[in-house]
């Protein structure tokens, strides 16, 4: 379990403190996927990097599995970062180290594994991200997605409790992006590994993330289980986010509404509710008609979702709205 | 042919050749065993960096810009009451070397300096966050990374301390540069001149090819 307690973090620029993270309460919870969602300069990548030190807060307290790490001295710290996987956007690969080697570096840093362990360790990785052919092989000669792959690899191999993921797909491109969201999402449900995962695209969160924080000017403006502040979106940040990865535009979506008759109804299925067959019988009993004016299903993590934006004309709404609600339909009356 | 060239020495000018192979040897091992250390602190005390120390780097840095900026036909004479200190003679192949390296190790010391600040810092970070000492990210990260720009380091300082050595003939300094001064220049025979250059020439493209060949071998982007 990863408590931040009132962390904040500035830096000083020209003998000023800028803040970089105002002083933060959140607790990630060990095993799950936990995004946070924020556009560049949010303060997402300075609040990843102070789960490993990488940046150290200047007020505060970081607890982990109950132990403030911001006591640590160098040598715990050290081995505390072992525990740690981290990978990014950028790879960061070495290049003048092979694959198998760039799998091999932080356990052999670590010094306290031995050769044959290690080289067990690297080909059991190497099959875990399919990279087995590519062992001998320079980074410069693998693809994007290939690399993360490596990235991933080396992340895990001294068996860490928590990785870190600073925009790990957003170098990637679409179908890329999916395989390695895949892997990681093996990767937690297989090994029971808690994710902090970073990005800028409320997809990412949506595919695998069990929980997010929304960052808006180091802040974390909103924050839950990903269906919650997927769906119905609180602060005007998080809105954004969702549109965007929605790609709807929202006057064209107010002018459609204008357009329309009647009652505007935004329902929102979740889980089995999604299959069932609805709203024909609603219509039927509330003798209601009605016009899909947008909507979507999809999947948030493995849970089905729809969210469908109606008009309704005639027959008696009230019976219409209970009949929803008894069917675990969240109802929202737009107009 | 044996007119043209009749004031040619062949053996006088193998050990020249010879001379200056030892001198430009020697001083680049030392200049490379003392720039390679001073290169790495001025990199590591830099802005920014790992072990960030503003007085610390001032001080080296000023130490290697005087270094620099003193001519090195200056260097040479400035050095020798040093060089007699140290190895009891400022003259020969032995006397030319201390100077040599007092003129190559800061020069190589800065080509170290910005070859490891090409250094992705993002493989810096990787390298930190996996638990690494200082002293593992610059022997496990830092120094392969920048290996392909050392040796072109190397190389560059090489083919500069050729043209250094030749110039301590000036102080008595011994292999080609003192053979072109004493039989080329002071006794007007050109054709000692042209055939000291042509080999300098000639040495400096060796050293080019062969450190040319070495940064690709070594190059993994």
């Amino acid at each position: 379990m990863i408590v931040f307690d009132q962390v904040q973090k500035s830096y000083q620029v020209g003998g000023r403190a800028i803040p970089a993270l105002h002083p933060t309460d959140m607790t990630i919870e060990t095993g799950e996927v936990f995004g946070i969602v924020g556009h560049s300069g949010a303060g997402k990548s300075t609040l990843v990097r102070l789960i490993n030190l990488l940046e150290p807060p200047t007020g505060g307290r970081i607890l982990i599995d109950d132990e403030n790490i911001t006591d640590y001295d160098a040598a715990e710290l050290r081995a505390f970062r072992r525990k740690v996987g981290m990978i990014f956007q950028h790879f960061n690969l070495l290049s003048s180290k092979t694959v198998a080697d760039n799998i091999a570096f932080p356990m052999k840093l670590a010094g306290i594994y031995s050769k044959a362990e290690i080289r067990d360790r690297v080909e059991e990785l190497l099959a875990r991200v399919s990279l087995t052919d590519h062992a001998n092989k320079y980074p410069s000669q693998l693809s994007g997605g290939q690399k993360q792959r490596v990235g991933i690899a080396r992340a895990l191999a001294c068996r860490p409790t928590i990785l870190l993921c600073d925009e790990a797909t957003s170098a990637l491109d679409p179908q890329t992006t999916q395989s390695v969201l895949k892997l990681l999402a093996d990767i937690n449900r297989e090994l029971g590994l808690t994710i902090v995962l970073i990005t800028h695209e409320m997809d990412v969160v949506r595919r695998v993330c069990d929980r997010v924080a929304v960052m808006d000017a180091g802040e974390v403006v909103e924050m839950g289980p990903v269906s919650e502040v997927f769906l119905h979106p609180k602060h005007p940040t998080t809105r954004d986010f969702v549109f965007e990865s929605e790609s709807i535009d929202r006057e064209e979506l107010q002018e459609d509404l204008s357009k329309a008759d009647g009652r505007i109804l935004r329902l929102t299925f979740k889980g089995e509710s999604t299959y069932k067959p609805l709203l024909g019988s609603v219509a039927r009993e509330s003798g209601v008609d009605f016009s899909i004016l947008s909507g979507r299903i999809d999947h948030i993590k493995d849970t089905p979702y729809g969210q469908l934006t109606l008009s309704l004309v005639g027959g008696d709404l009230q019976v219409a709205m209970e009949a929803l609600k008894a069917a675990d339909v969240h109802v929202e009356v737009l107009r | 042919m044996e007119a043209l060239l009749s004031n040619v020495d062949w053996t006088e000018i193998g050990w020249a050749s010879w001379d200056t192979l030892v001198m430009v040897g020697m001083s680049l091992l030392f200049s490379v065993l003392i720039g390679l250390p001073i290169g790495v602190l001025l990199f590591l005390f830099g802005k920014r960096q790992l072990l960030e120390q503003p007085v610390a780097y001032a001080v080296l840095s000023f130490v290697v810009n005087v270094l620099r900026s003193v001519p090195f036909i200056i260097l040479l004479i400035v050095m020798i009451p040093f060089t007699v200190m140290l190895i009891g003679t400022s003259l020969g192949v032995a006397g030319a070397i201390p100077p040599l390296v007092a003129g190559g190790a800061p020069f190589f010391a800065r080509l170290v300096e910005t070859s490891l600040r090409e250094v992705d810092r993002g493989i810096i970070e990787a390298t930190q966050a996996m638990g690494a000492s200082v002293k593992q990210i610059i022997f496990g990260a830092l120094l392969p990374e920048a290996l392909p720009g050392i040796i072109a380091g190397i190389t560059v300082t090489a083919i500069t301390l050729v043209s250094y050595a030749a110039m301590s003939g000036v102080i008595g300094g011994g292999g080609l540069g003192d053979l072109a001064i004493r039989f080329g220049y002071q006794r007007f025979q050109t054709d000692v001149m042209v055939i000291t250059v042509a080999l300098l020439v000639i040495f400096v493209q060796v050293l080019q090819m062969v450190g040319d060949r070495l940064v690709l071998y070594f190059s993994r982007k």
